[in-house]
């Protein structure tokens, strides 16, 4: 069970999503944008930091580098993909994952600890999470707005693609929709989500509770599916 | 076949809040400019493009706004052509 991590000129959280993957029990490798195919990836990660500077919009260039064909054609085959905050923002500029993320509302960049609700425990980015728990995981971003107009907000809601929501006691850093800060599409096999799980992936950083999500992702590669559809 | 010189003006869609908007416009006091109002920000891009005729180049402008220089989710653009240089202009 492989995980690749894409490396854009500007991924700065590439190295962390790569030890979190091996903690959660995966060999993992570092790929780099300009690759074109995978290197034999079960699942791949799109990593934090700022993709070709983010400049334009912040993953707007970014989705046009030559590994996110393979990217695409890996998701298209129902491969599982997990964008980690910039990589959430490369998912929805290349239109792998709905809506936009866009300046933060409290005009900052915001940068601290965040509680995340789990909205369901059936996806293969959630399935480890114990019942009823809600994740402590750190946020640093400028642009983490979600948005989408209201009426695909309730589509995306009534299909059960919410992922993860904001919660008390910080509640929602940015100003998203719906308190929104996970999604997932309607197949089940592309995630993302603005907090940084690979960045709580240890006791010593303050919470390890990002392993649910790298293990979810993890264990449901390792059974070779994805989990709804 | 000609040089065909645009700008491609990108703004934040009506109705959608734009923060770098209104960060500017929290500035405004410090100006004593209170009468400014409703500020929006945006970006300009310019570019060239060789093409046979201007609706050849504007033809790609359009498709690489609405590909790439905005998105079109939450931003809008229009397209200016700034000026042109045929082949014959530029041997003349």
């Amino acid at each position: 069970m492989k995980v690749g991590v894409v490396v854009f000129p500007g991924s700065n959280c590439d190295r962390d999503a790569l030890h979190a993957a091996e903690l959660a029990g995966a060999e993992a490798e570092l790929l780099w944008h300009a690759e074109t195919d995978l290197h034999g990836a079960d699942a791949v990660i799109l990593p934090g930091g700022f993709a070709h500077g983010d400049y334009l919009r912040a993953g707007a260039i970014a989705r046009f580098s030559p590994i996110m064909g393979a990217v695409r054609e890996h998701a298209a085959r129902g491969g599982l993909v997990l964008g980690i905050c910039n990589g959430f923002q490369v998912l929805t500029e290349a239109g792998l994952l709905p809506g936009a993320l866009r300046r933060n509302t409290s005009l900052h960049f915001e940068h601290g600890w965040v509680r995340l609700s789990v909205e369901r425990r059936d996806t293969s980015f959630t399935n480890a999470v114990p019942s009823g728990a809600t994740l402590r995981m750190p946020i640093a971003h400028g642009e983490g707005c979600y948005y989408l107009p209201d009426a695909e907000l309730d589509r995306l809601e009534a299909a059960g693609q919410v992922l993860f929501r904001y919660a008390p006691p910080e509640g929602n850093p940015n100003g998203s929709a719906r308190g929104i800060a996970g999604i997932m599409n309607e197949q089940g096999n592309v995630g993302g989500l603005m907090p940084h799980p690979e960045r709580a992936a240890e006791q010593i950083l303050g919470s390890d509770d990002g392993m649910f999500v790298l293990r979810s992702l993890v264990e449901s590669t390792a059974r070779s599916g994805v989990l709804v559809g | 076949m000609g040089s065909h010189r645009f700008s491609v003006s990108v703004m934040p869609r009506e109705g959608i809040l734009d923060p770098q908007g209104r960060a500017v416009e929290a500035a405004l006091p410090q100006l004593d400019a209170a009468s400014v109002s409703h500020v929006r920000v945006g970006r300009r891009v310019e570019l060239s493009v060789e093409a046979a005729d201007e609706e050849g180049a504007r033809e790609v402008v359009e498709r690489l706004a609405g590909e790439l220089l905005a998105n079109p989710l939450v931003e809008d653009w229009s397209i200016e052509l700034l000026g042109a240089e045929t082949a014959a202009a530029s041997r003349a």
